[in-house]
């Protein structure tokens, strides 16, 4: 019996198909290959490749963490929706709190200049995470830009 | 006694008022459809990740054990913090003034000091009047925000959490009842609540690395994804409210052009007879 697969991420499904022969993962582990008849397993998902082999032709996407379910021949994925850059959250959050401490300071808000600023914050920032995925991404990748 | 000029211009006023109300309407509408859209597409994500909590949770007994992961320990609660998500804009009814009541409600009856992460303006310039602090605030998040958008709040308060510098973390939001109804919601984001499931211990999961291991994985995602949750719901509330709002608006413009346009055309009537009196009065003066 084949495998049914589905590989989620608190945005969208990404991927739901059945007839899968096999599912190559990185697990938390190493590499783990799920086929058919595979035990009840939950296993947490490292930073790699995510391959589907169905009907011999081979899929690859770029997963960057997550976790993986199988059970009863359906393998549930649920992939991280985005690259979890610690360097980048803090800086939004250290941003928020500035922002917070600010507005109690001036006791008013700066208005445009101060959200011209953050928004172009925030858009150099997409830029870094978007250079990183440039390399490392590809088609099929469940991190949608 | 207005006269029909007068009230032709305030026809005119009300008739641009309706067209803005009447296209505020349909953008409010079509960004309603989105981001319900938005929600129900993380639906699959959030209940399988809430499975797999609740298997856990009955695996390993954290109902008592809340040893095990320190976003889970319960502590006694000497300072709190809402995360109070509310729109940006207003003309969307009464939602906002109902958020801030509920939040205002939520941290009396909490009776300890309590701070605020503010998401979106309304909130925030709100509590800005009052004597509370405002840990954080996030105010562009805009209509469709993106899973990486709302990082940085959990880290916030994740952080603030595990530090001790919070011992309860709550989250206001707008719950989305139907296209007519919205309520404030208040949900306990930390200590994490591990969710109960009857249909969970059918199979007896192998847990890799281990069942620490992936509670340890799961659970900072848990509350990440219930904040995401949260702020889709609110967004797409935020909308069906402005519809609602602009819906009624645009009536209510609609209505007083009908009763204008009666006045006006009575006034025009009025002034057609009283000039008509005048000339069968100067004709009769210069007959007699």
């Amino acid at each position: 019996m084949p495998l049914n697969v589905e590989i989620v991420t608190a945005e969208q499904v990404v991927y739901s198909e059945e007839g899968v022969e096999r599912l190559i993962a990185p697990g938390a582990d190493g590499e783990l290959t799920v086929l058919p008849q595979h035990a009840a397993f939950i296993t947490t998902l490292s930073p790699g490749e995510l391959r589907i082999v169905k009907g011999g032709e081979e899929e690859a996407m770029a997963i960057t963490g997550g976790f993986l379910e199988v059970r009863n021949d359906r393998i549930v994925v649920l992939a991280d929706a985005a690259e979890r850059v610690e360097e980048i959250d803090i800086a939004r959050a250290e941003e928020a709190r500035r922002k917070a401490e600010e507005a109690i300071r001036e006791q008013r808000y700066a208005g445009d200049l101060a959200q011209t600023q953050a928004s172009l914050q925030r858009a150099l920032m997409r830029l870094r995470v978007g250079q990183r995925r440039g390399r490392r991404g590809r088609p099929g990748s469940p991190r949608p830009g | 006694m207005t006269t029909a000029r007068e009230i032709r211009r305030r026809i005119r006023s009300v008739e641009s008022t309706a067209k803005i109300t009447k296209a505020m309407e349909l953008v409010a509408a079509s960004k309603m459809r989105r981001t319900q859209q938005r929600a129900l597409a993380g639906r699959p994500y959030a209940e399988r990740l809430t499975w797999v909590l609740a298997d856990l949770a009955e695996a390993m007994g954290l109902a008592e054990a809340d040893t095990v992961h320190p976003l889970l320990r319960r502590r006694e609660v000497e300072r709190a913090s809402v995360i109070l998500i509310t729109p940006n804009r207003g003309l969307c009814g009464g939602l906002p003034t109902n958020l801030n009541r509920r939040a205002s409600a939520l941290t009396l009856d909490l009776g300890v000091p309590s701070s605020l992460v503010a998401i979106g303006r309304k909130g925030r310039d709100f509590f800005r009047r009052t004597d509370m602090e405002i840990q954080a605030e996030f105010t562009e998040l805009g209509d469709y925000p993106e899973y990486l958008d709302i990082l940085p709040i959990s880290h916030i308060v994740i952080d603030d959490y595990t530090a001790g510098r919070v011992d309860q973390v709550f989250l206001v939001y707008a719950y989305f009842v139907n296209t007519m109804t919205q309520e404030p919601r208040v949900r306990q984001l930390l200590p994490v609540e591990p969710p109960s499931d009857e249909a969970t211990r059918a199979v007896d999961y192998i847990y890799e690395p281990g069942r620490e291991a992936v509670l340890g994985e799961l659970l900072p995602r848990y509350v990440e994804m219930q904040i995401y949750e949260a702020i889709l719901e609110a967004n797409a509330s935020e909308q069906a409210a402005r519809m609602v709002a602009m819906h009624n608006a645009t009536d209510a413009a609609e209505e007083m052009i009908e009763d204008l346009t009666l006045a006006r055309n009575k006034a025009r009537q009025e002034q057609v007879t009283s000039e008509l009196l005048d000339i069968v009065g100067g004709v009769e003066s210069m007959t007699a």
